[in-house]
């Protein structure tokens, strides 16, 4: 009922409330200070890439209500066609990424507007089966490199001044991609757009009854979401300099989940924390191998069973504050 | 021999049969998974997993107690059913209250626990499990060569799942069963005890995707991933077939395998995809699904 208050009499803020405020200018802070205090910058770049993927999947599980588990599709084909782009066609980074982004948003467009004509438990078993359509049309497309991918990806020089061979360059443009996108899912979700969604996530059928079309406010938010999950995989791949068939496969659907589920589904902090914490998790688990699997396994039964809120939400709840 | 579009007829009922064999898992997985959300209003994303468990069941059985393929069609089921008891028991039965997709994130993660302990035992590479002495050699029809075991698969698998059908459809415990689907709260004022019924059909609908499990042993090798990318199709061909139907599912499990053997004959390279679009297809025109009633 916030939106009720006079919006003229708040002091004029990018964001809503003061935790938010805080725990945006925290994120910046730490992302700013950690390359500079050692912490591997190659990670933590990786960290903004899956950030950004898993806040673009919350757009729809959390304020939509509507679970996809097939957004590999998005971020992997989007991470072909731009290091594609890149590398064949001698694209330039900006160029590259936004050729990826396009063609997530296509996919979206295509896939979102088959998903949305089945409700709950079917949109996630459409959502899934799309992706693995298009994971075999990964593997068998000369394009994409089969099992090899696409290695070697040249990074180039953005808008023809900045050269991304620079780690540090590099890192910086990313942490501006990333909190563009991260800005954009906030405008989203607080726009009257974002209100809708919610009334569309809590009863459908009223949001209906109300006049709403609700088909095609979440068919845009399938394309939104579908396309932000595109410009993180476009990213990732100028960043790694590689795309791969790890990034379109289910699993990689299933991590963006795990993601969002440990961070909080439905909190705006709540994928970035989740995204830095499994992947730091990969990251130091690497030389036990395939118990990384169980291990995932195990903290999904556990935050299912346990810890439904996540990481950020059982945060928000204890201090009673919005983050 | 002779040709049929150009195809030697060997090759096409080859495909065909092995179009027939895939639709056999097709039926039985998606109608287990049809029969536990029908009880349970969960999607069993662990169904694949536990096909899985039955095929690595049925070659440890052989391994350690030495009881070769026949036996451990009986018991592999059993053990891997128990397992599902306890499943429900202790994981499942708190989400009943809460949104359906917490079921699938749960059984998610125990499919990738379950696929995570296989691979760090037994490796990625596949395990062979050879034919029961019974079942080897084959039929020739003159068109094409039948073999013993993949005759044997099509008709067992289409004898469980009429057998289920029959139990559910005709039978008194089938009434009961659809009665709570409906309303279980009637139901156990009529002094039912369905929390029971609804443990029983977990564990009965994890059994028969244990008892595919054993039946596709010696026909792919026993692997880890080997439900993982099995349970995404079948779950096309629910959404293809609807759930609401037991015999819609096992009609649509048999056909979309023939319709992949087929396509492996004439177009070769859209055989792993054919399912998927005509997943896309069926959404177009027919939303609800093939069998399914609008909800």
């Amino acid at each position: 009922m916030e939106r009720v208050v006079d919006p003229l009499a708040k002091k004029p803020s990018v964001l809503r409330s003061q935790s938010e405020t805080i725990g945006f200018a925290v994120m910046v802070a730490a992302l700013v200070i950690a390359p500079l205090v050692g912490t591997y910058p190659l990670f933590l770049m990786q960290v903004m890439c899956f950030a950004l993927f898993a806040c673009a999947f919350n757009l729809l599980i959390g304020y939509v209500g509507l679970l996809s588990f097939g957004h590999a599709l998005y971020f992997g084909w989007a991470s072909y066609l731009s290091a594609y782009s890149a590398k064949a066609w001698g694209f330039p980074p900006e160029l590259a990424i936004l050729t990826g982004t396009a063609t997530a948003a296509i996919c979206g467009l295509v896939a979102g507007s088959l998903a949305i004509r089945r409700q709950g438990i079917y949109f996630a078993m459409i959502t899934l089966a799309l992706a693995q359509m298009m994971f075999f049309f990964a593997l068998q497309a000369k394009f994409t490199g089969g099992e090899d991918g696409i290695q070697a990806v040249p990074r180039g020089v953005l808008f023809g001044i900045f050269d991304l061979k620079n780690t540090m360059t590099m890192y910086v443009v990313t942490l501006i991609i990333f909190i563009l996108g991260f800005l954009f899912i906030y405008r989203i979700i607080h726009s009257p757009f974002g209100e809708v969604l919610k009334a569309i996530r809590e009863n459908e059928t009223r949001a209906i009854s109300l006049g709403y079309k609700t088909d095609r406010y979440k068919l845009v938010a399938f394309v939104l979401s579908a396309t932000l999950a595109g410009v993180a995989g476009a990213t990732k791949a100028i960043v790694l300099q590689l795309a791969s068939l790890t990034d379109v496969n289910w699993p990689m659907s299933g991590e963006v989940v795990l993601m969002t589920l440990v961070g909080g589904l439905g909190t705006i902090f709540g994928p970035v924390v989740g995204a830095f914490v499994i992947l730091l998790m990969q990251f130091k688990l690497a030389p036990i191998g395939e118990w990384v699997l169980v291990i995932q396994g195990a903290i999904f039964v556990a935050c299912v069973l346990l810890f439904r809120r996540g990481i950020i939400g059982e945060i928000a709840n204890k201090l009673r504050i919005r983050l | 021999m002779f040709e049929i579009f150009g195809i030697p007829s060997t090759a096409l009922f080859g495909q065909l049969l092995i179009g027939l064999i895939n639709g056999s898992f097709y039926a039985l997985l998606s109608l287990g998974l049809a029969v536990i959300f029908g009880m349970l209003n969960i999607i069993n994303f662990s169904h694949g997993a536990q096909y899985m468990m039955g095929a690595f069941a049925a070659y440890l059985i052989l391994q350690y107690s030495g009881l070769g393929y026949w036996p451990a069609l009986i018991i592999a089921p059993i053990l891997v059913g128990f397992t599902g008891i306890l499943i429900e028991r202790f994981l499942l039965q708190w989400l009943y209250k809460l949104d359906h997709l917490y079921g699938l994130l749960l059984t998610f993660g125990l499919a990738l626990i379950f696929e995570g302990v296989a691979r760090n035992y037994f490796g990625s590479a596949g395990l062979p499990y050879t034919v029961p002495e019974s079942l080897r050699g084959g039929q020739n029809l003159g068109f094409m060569f039948l073999p013993n075991y993949r005759a044997w698969v099509v008709a067992a698998s289409l004898i469980v799942c009429f057998g289920t059908w029959f139990v559910i459809e005709r039978t008194r415990l089938g009434a009961y069963l659809r009665a709570a689907t409906e309303n279980p709260t009637l139901v156990r004022a009529f002094g039912i005890n369905v929390p029971r019924m609804i443990t029983l059909t977990y564990g009965f609908g994890v059994a028969l995707a244990a008892f595919a499990g054993v039946m596709a042993a010696p026909i792919y090798n026993v692997s880890p991933q080997m439900g993982s990318e099995l349970i995404i199709v079948v779950f096309a061909v629910v959404v293809i077939g609807g759930m609401g139907s037991i015999l819609g599912a096992i009609i649509t499990g048999f056909g979309l395998g023939v319709i992949e053997g087929l396509t492996k004959v004439f177009f070769p390279e859209a055989s792993n995809t054919v399912i998927f679009v005509i997943m896309a297809i069926v959404l177009l025109v027919r939303p609800a699904g093939l069998f399914g009633r609008r909800a």
